[in-house]
């Protein structure tokens, strides 16, 4: 078949490899239809998430049709010829992390749950095409793929839903829904959300959806700042204005009361010698996580806020304003989504009209040009905001 | 040597003392043994891969059982490697959890076999056992080791790094791994 494969730091190549087989009991083999390029896909294409090996098949953001079935597949839960949204953490449905719904540390999909546990304390739960760290499973930028635990993840879709309808139910729509979940927003809440980039736009859709008073998008981007205006989110331009200052002006000199990070690691500044600083440090491995948007975030909150966290972390970063988030009661919350929880009740508020995810998608190509879709989504070129690939 | 290693299985109490008591299951998820037979009521026949690509094999006995809570095995007769093991079951305090708790000791010879051994089990010996504990709990859990494609031998998928891509792996890969 024909899968996105990583090639080195800074390279990725669409080649011809193995048809994917069943492995464990519980697998399914899912033909791709659609599948995504995802902020994350970036950290592991510029090479700051340890563990990818060349060949690697990217891509975490799936669908499709199910055509083979391991014999330990319940048939109540799974058939093949199922149309499926497949969610990107692995999750065996059966440990504690499951029962307690925290799919993304379920602690038996990954096989390399030693190494993970060396690099964060406690293992990580497997996920699609995200580094050997965890698990070393092949992902879903490729015509067909292996889900394990297939009848535990996998969402059916009986409706006649498009498929740029319901796709990103498998990771960045429940990634904004739950950003926003974690700050426990009330009706009075201003939040304020870093990053417009798909994780961030739908971060502040949910923030919208659970009844926030005002969102304000955070960017630099202007196309994407025009988009989230669109709509209808306030745009702040961190290139042109000084955050603090506009976030203060806007909430009556409170800060936000809620505050969510969607960059994650690969933070750019805007002044150019902090930038430079930790630009430095990570290039040299002294810090492997650029964090302007979260302290910038910690700093803004209004005392006793929630920062809510999604953007991705891999690992040590420098500078973290311990003061200001203890000494102002601010409430910290994060983690890789677990999918799984929210795959149901969201697809509910796609067919009632609540969320429009497709507003998003700015690109479309063939599988073949995955590339040109990196290059396009990576430097912010022809206005990219998500590209969807068709295998 | 002693190793020590514990892990919490969401299961209750007699179903994993149940599953470990029934020693021919062991070499399901212990990466260095092939197989356990049992011969007696009390008594067992190991076989496990040896540090030359040997098999070493021994007899065993449990010398106490005390159900739900703990049994207690060593190697009998001339073993190479005489080895003694306890396992402990406790509920967990979640009410549905088991914790189980492994200690393992090896009375290594000296001279070149020793040696061999050691190397056999690495820098990080209890590293091997904390793997075997978390193969224990995924096929407690959810019935098997789980494979993936860059690690796709399931407990013999050594510790080391780098691994094969995480790429579907090719017919005949899938039967070399098969015969191994
Ligand atoms: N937690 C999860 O489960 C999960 C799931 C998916 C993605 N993510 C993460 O979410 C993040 C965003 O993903 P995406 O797909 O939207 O990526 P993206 O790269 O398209 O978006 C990031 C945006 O942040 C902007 N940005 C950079 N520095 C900034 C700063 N200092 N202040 C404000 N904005 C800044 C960029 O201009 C860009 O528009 C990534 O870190 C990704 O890994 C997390
Ligand atoms: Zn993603
Ligand atoms: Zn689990």
């Amino acid at each position: 078949m024909r899968a996105n494969t990583w090639a080195g730091r800074n390279k990725v190549e669409v080649r011809d490899v193995p048809d994917p087989k069943i492995l464990n009991k519980r697998d399914a083999i899912v033909r791709i239809t659609s599948t995504a390029i995802c902020g994350s896909d970036l950290h592991l294409v510029d090479g700051y998430v340890p563990t990818m090996q060349e060949g690697d098949v990217l891509g975490h953001e799936f669908m499709g049709e199910v055509v083979e079935v391991g014999p330990g597949v319940d048939p109540d839960r799974l058939r093949i010829g199922d149309r499926v949204v497949v969610p990107f953490p692995i999750a065996c449905g059966a440990c504690g992390a499951c029962a307690a719904e925290l799919y993304s540390c379920c602690e038996n999909s990954n096989p390399n749950a030693g190494i993970a546990e060396r690099m964060f304390g406690h293992p990580v739960a497997g996920l699609f095409g995200y580094s050997h760290l965890t698990g070393g499973f092949a992902g879903g930028q490729a015509q067909y793929a292996r889900v394990p635990f297939a009848d535990v993840g996998p969402l059916k879709i009986e409706s006649d839903l498009t498929d740029e309808q319901v796709l990103f139910l498998s990771d960045i729509l429940p990634t904004g829904y739950m950003g926003a979940e974690m700050c426990d927003i009330q009706s009075s809440d201003v939040v304020a959300v870093w990053g417009a980039g798909p994780v961030g736009q739908f971060a502040m859709d949910s923030a919208r959806v659970l009844g926030a008073a005002k969102v304000i998008a955070i960017d630099k981007e202007p196309y994407r700042l025009q988009m989230a205006e669109q709509a209808g989110h306030t745009p702040v331009n961190f290139e042109e204005v000084d955050v603090r200052s506009r976030l203060l002006e806007l909430t009556g000199g409170r800060g936000p009361d809620k505050c969510i990070d969607a960059v994650g690691l690969e933070a750019t500044h805007g002044s150019a010698h902090i930038a430079a600083y930790d630009r430095l440090k990570q290039a040299v491995r002294l810090e492997t996580d650029r964090p302007h948007a979260l302290r910038q975030a910690i700093l803004s909150c209004r005392s006793g806020g929630v920062v809510s966290v999604i953007g991705v972390y891999g690992g040590l970063l420098d500078k973290f304003p311990a003061g200001a988030w203890m000494n102002r009661s601010l409430t910290l919350r994060t983690g890789q989504c677990h999918v799984q929880r929210y795959m149901k009740p969201l697809l509910g508020r796609i067919e009632r009209g609540e969320l429009d995810p497709t507003r998003i998608i700015t690109h479309r190509l063939p599988l073949d040009e995955a590339a040109r879709g990196f290059e396009l989504f990576k430097n912010k070129q022809d206005n990219c905001e998500k590209v969807v690939l068709k295998p | 040597m002693e190793l020590t290693a514990t892990t919490t299985i969401r299961k209750p109490v007699p179903e994993v003392y149940a599953f470990w008591r029934h020693l021919e299951n062991l070499p399901t998820f212990m990466a260095h043994l092939e197989e356990v037979r049992t011969t007696g009521d009390r008594t067992s026949h190991w076989v496990a891969g040896g540090p030359f690509g040997q098999n070493v094999e021994w007899d065993a006995e449990i010398v106490v059982e005390t159900p739900d809570e703990k049994i207690v095995w060593r190697s009998i007769a001339d073993a190479d490697v005489p080895n003694t093991g306890t396992i402990r079951f406790m509920p967990a305090p979640d009410g549905v959890s088991t914790e189980v708790h492994v200690v393992l000791v090896y009375d290594i010879p000296g001279g070149v076999v020793g040696k061999a051994i050691a190397k056999y089990f690495g820098e990080e010996p209890h590293q091997q056992l904390d793997d075997d504990l978390r193969r224990l709990k995924q096929v407690v859990e959810t019935g098997e080791v789980v494979r993936s494609d860059g690690a796709p031998w399931g407990k013999r998928a050594r510790k080391e790094f780098p691994q094969r891509p995480a790429q579907p792996l090719s017919d005949s890969e899938l039967v070399k791994g098969a015969d191994e």
